[in-house]
């Protein structure tokens, strides 16, 4: 009985799975829609320019909510990738590889609106400081674990080698967070911390949560759909499959 | 709308912010979309070929 509970979760989970989010992509879908439009609104029309940085510092409503999915999804990652080499659940190892690109982006637009706006604030595009670097070796641990993946033809040994990868590349994490306390850099502090108010204006703060939110939103939904095709690029040949090409349920 | 885009004289790092991002997400989800467009294809011609089979 139990053996055959074991065979039958494991026929269905990526079938669940794949109807799940079929079903959910469009709510976040939408929902992205809804929030990059206000915030965009509020960010470049409604806001006013900064007192000091003028209007350069609107760069700030990408820069930081994609700054910080870039950190975050580098960590779900890595907890996704472990899941899925200690316990050998299928769905969080395809999870894992799903995330992957759409972290690297996140971390990608992070360092070119930070060069974009370095260079108008401090007067250049790029310094070797801490956050800079650290942030930088983000994008080459996504990079490289794409490539790991990517490298070995073998899926279970590609997902095992590249989820050590991942693993050990979160200490990382940290070190971007603290990078602007450990060191004396360029970049500055936090201004929104858990404790304290944030040090900038309300209508500033508002619409950069919104931007974080889309960010979020924008980023589930990607992640879902590249996972959905990697669920279907691996049972392809599964009944369960069929069964929904029948029905017209794709 | 001069105004609005010229940023107060900021225009390519804001822009040149804003749109590369744009373009960016624009091709991801392109890709993802193309990558499972021609995956189903695939699903459908296998499907095909099976019921021929099966027909023989």
């Amino acid at each position: 009985m139990s053996e055959r509970g074991i065979q039958w979760f494991r026929f269905t989970a990526p079938a669940n799975f794949y109807d799940l989010a079929g079903r959910l992509i469009p709510w976040f879908a939408a929902l992205t829609i809804a929030l990059f439009a206000a915030g965009l609104y509020l960010g470049l029309v409604v806001a006013p320019p900064d007192y000091q940085q003028g209007d350069s510092y609107r760069i700030i409503y990408i820069h930081v909510p994609t700054a910080w999915m870039g950190m975050f999804l580098y960590v779900l990652m890595a907890v996704y990738a472990a899941i899925g080499l200690i316990w050998r659940i299928k769905m969080a190892e395809i999870m894992a590889k799903a995330i992957a690109p759409t972290g690297a982006l996140m971390t990608f637009f992070a360092l070119w609106t930070g060069a974009l706006w370095g260079r108008p604030t401090w007067g250049v595009y790029w310094v070797w400081d801490a956050r800079l670097t650290s942030m930088l070796i983000l994008l080459f641990l996504y990079l490289g674990y794409m490539a790991l993946h990517a490298a070995i033809d073998d899926r279970q040994r590609a997902s095992n080698a590249s989820a050590v990868l991942a693993m050990v590349g979160v200490v990382n994490v940290p070190i971007i967070y603290f990078s602007v306390q450990w060191w004396n850099t360029l970049h500055q502090g936090a201004s929104i911390t858990v404790t304290d108010a944030p040090t900038m204006a309300t209508i500033m703060f508002v619409t950069l949560m919104i931007m974080v939110l889309a960010a979020w939103m924008y980023s589930i939904a990607v992640v879902l759909a590249r996972a959905r095709v990697e669920v279907l690029e691996r049972e392809r040949n599964a009944r369960w499959v069929q069964e929904r090409l029948e029905d017209g349920r794709t | 709308m001069m105004e609005f885009l010229a940023m107060g004289g900021y225009w390519p790092y804001v822009w040149g912010s804003y749109l590369v991002m744009a373009g960016l997400i624009a091709v991801e989800m392109v890709q993802v979309r193309y990558r499972r467009r021609s995956l189903m294809g695939w699903i459908r011609r296998m499907a095909r070929i099976r019921a021929q089979e099966e027909k023989q």
